[in-house]
């Protein structure tokens, strides 16, 4: 069930760098699925479906495993920790956050007095109890990492809220894919991506190594239907959304139109997309030694990169339909 | 090659000739003539072959590059206009002596005097469009003819170890790096390794770019400067290093995040072997290791760091402890991968 894989995947801890427990996860889940599985030096999960025919595409699709966090700098004296960002991180969103390290210490980020400044990263403080350095320095280490504290709930009939869902909701995506192929044509090659919120690093190595004829980037992408956001023209509930365009590229259009075609072949309403900001996992493959034909298949996201990013299963499942259907038609 | 000699070479990013080819030779004593060789973004790539089978492919590098000056132009009388090369604060240059060009004609940036600025021009930080490079030409056709467009221009600083063990000089960034290899080099060690000089750090990391793709390593250990605020009221959580208190190891920094097991394998390293070392506590910044990450199908990289003040004028000053550390490590860390 789509909905179990995904909670099962929000529930892992992965900010960029520190990917791994996510990649042990994935692989529980579809081990039995695919014919090979391994892990680069970047910590890409790079798993492969082989296709029946010889003849056949080579189909990479992308989900990063990794979600925003901070970098603990520094650890005072009386045993708070001082942070850095690592992704894009809004000091504002998180003051007063329940944040947890991945050997489970738990703490609470918090804001010191400003003095008319605006809130910034140096101004923020994790609090885990400890009241001295030493003691800090038995739980915690420099270079550690903290993340929102994984969180899951429902908010009506069809949207779920977490703080992992940027991308974890993709990797969901592309773990039921690879178990719902069924002997495909085409081979099919699911890269769980690292580091991707610090700059689409992993991606760009795994693209290298896996030299796929058509590349296909699944992440979530923002919303237009909250109050007072108008744009992107996206909203959740209508569907997948296919990416025309963001500031990382511009989808091949072939790409673009196969994915449009499938979705309407399964019966799959999709949105069009047009992010005048942003950019994913796409824009590395395609631009991959001599360039790949790419496309980005979108999950519409509100309130990305906070505690609570809301997803519409309805759009999960429409994508999963598109996606299968993509494959069958390469 | 002694770190005073490295430091007296003027090498910005994109006019490292005089050094590469001073490399070069050096690079072919230590490691044959056959294992030496220049690549096409003229980075100098160093073959030694490991004692032992089945180890790692290891890469050592640092930047032969460091920031300078190039001349973009020239005044009707005879000043020249110039630009930085890498980034360099116009704040930390102004009144400063410089050499242009091959001949190393001196120079002096000049600014104007007190008495003929007003309140507001004292309170204006000068940047590039309002400095120029003097060197005593009659004209624009005297100043063009010395020193045309596309000139480089050089800090033009003493090598010189001064106070407790610390050393004042342009370039320590990132020539501590190439010090500590050509030692390195005097050595085999159980792993097979890549020593690169590489070019164009400072613009871009473009050398490493390259080597990245060339070398394939499987590890890939960046030696470098970076920058230290042990100094005035910089309040200790806000210290990105010390200088003198050791080398510096990185978890992250703008352009990667180390691998997780070689950052702990090298403190642990550091620890059993007693070098001085600290955890570099920034996160800005960025160096080669983020070419190494992800060139090709990328490999793990730990960027080890000599705290420099100042860096990136031509007054950086580091501690010849932390100097020697960087090597005690990297050494140390090449006998045990």
């Amino acid at each position: 069930m789509l909905r179990d894989t995904l909670k099962t995947l929000l529930a892992a801890y992965g900010p960029s760098g520190k990917e791994n427990t996510v990649a042990e996860t994935v692989k529980n889940l579809i081990s039995a699925h695919v014919d090979s599985m391994r892990v680069d030096a970047l910590g890409n999960l790079i798993v492969e479906k082989l296709g029946s025919d010889e003849n056949g595409k080579r189909i990479m699709f992308s989900a990063h495993m990794d979600h925003i966090g901070f970098v603990v700098t520094h650890i005072e004296d009386n045993g708070y920790l001082r942070v850095n960002n690592v992704g894009g991180i809004n000091p504002q969103i998180s003051n007063a956050r329940h944040v947890v390290f991945e050997n489970g210490t738990e703490g609470v980020l918090y804001c010191q007095p400003l003095k008319g400044e605006a809130m910034m990263m140096k101004h923020l403080f994790i609090d885990i109890g400890a009241e001295s350095r030493e003691e800090a320095e038995k739980l915690v280490q420099l270079g550690d990492m903290a993340v929102y504290a994984p969180d899951y709930f429902e908010l009506g009939e069809h949207r779920v809220a977490s703080p992992a869902m940027d991308d974890r909701c993709a990797c969901a995506l592309l773990c039921e894919l690879l178990m719902y192929l069924d002997d495909p044509r085409n081979t099919v090659v699911g890269v769980f991506s690292t580091q991707e919120e610090v700059g689409i690093r992993g991606a760009k190595v795994a693209a290298y190594s896996v030299q796929p004829d058509i590349g296909i980037a699944i992440d979530v992408t923002a919303w237009g239907d909250t109050p007072d956001v108008t744009l992107p023209s996206v909203q959740l509930g209508k569907g997948p959304a296919v990416k025309f365009m963001d500031a990382s590229m511009v989808a091949t259009p072939a790409v673009r139109d196969a994915m449009l075609k499938a979705a309407e072949e399964a019966g799959v309403p999709a949105q069009r997309e047009v992010l005048p900001f942003g950019g994913t996992d796409g824009a590395a493959i395609q631009h991959s030694r001599a360039g790949v034909p790419t496309g980005t298949l979108s999950i519409p996201c509100r309130y990305v990169h906070s505690p609570a990013e809301v997803i519409d299963m309805r759009d999960m499942e429409g994508g999963l339909k598109l996606l299968l259907k993509f494959v069958e038609n390469a | 090659m002694d770190l005073k000699q490295l430091c007296e070479f003027h090498a910005p990013s994109g006019d490292e000739y005089k050094l590469r080819a001073a490399l070069l030779e050096e690079a072919k004593k230590l490691c044959g003539d056959e294992n030496v060789r220049i690549d096409r973004m003229g980075n100098v790539l160093c073959f030694k072959k490991g004692t032992e089978i089945g180890k790692p492919h290891v890469c050592v590098s640092a930047h032969m590059d460091e920031v300078g000056f190039i001349i973009v132009g020239a005044t009707e009388d005879g000043l020249l206009k110039f630009r930085c090369v890498g980034g360099i604060d116009p704040r930390v240059i102004v009144s400063k002596r410089v050499l242009v060009g091959e001949d190393l004609i001196p120079g002096v940036i000049g600014a104007m005097a007190i008495h003929l600025q007003s309140a507001a021009d004292r309170q204006r930080v000068l940047d590039y469009d309002g400095l120029y490079i003097d060197i005593g030409a009659k004209d624009k056709a005297e100043a063009t003819a010395k020193c045309p467009p596309a000139t480089y221009a050089y800090f033009d600083t003493p090598y010189t170890p001064f106070g407790d063990n610390f050393v004042c000089a342009k370039a320590l960034d990132d020539r501590v790096g190439c010090y500590a290899m050509l030692r390195l080099m005097e050595e085999s060690f159980p792993c097979d390794v890549t020593f690169a000089f590489v070019t164009g750090e400072e613009i871009g990391l473009r050398g490493a770019t390259g080597a990245g793709y060339t070398v394939r390593p499987d590890i890939a250990v960046i030696l470098e400067g970076t920058s230290a605020n042990d100094m005035g009221d910089v309040p200790p959580q806000f210290r990105v290093c010390e200088a003198g208190k050791g080398i510096c190891v990185s978890f992250m920094d703008g352009a990667s995040i180390a691998n997780r097991t070689l950052y702990r394998d090298m403190l642990k390293i550091a620890e059993e072997n007693g070098v001085p070392h600290q955890v570099k506590r920034a996160t800005t910044g960025g160096n080669d290791a983020g070419a190494y990450q992800r060139a090709a199908a990328g490999c793990r990289t730990i960027a080890l760091s000599v705290p420099c003040r100042y860096i990136h004028s031509g007054v950086s000053v580091a501690h010849f402890d932390d100097i020697e550390a960087q090597y005690a490590l990297t050494r140390a860390f090449l006998k045990n991968v």
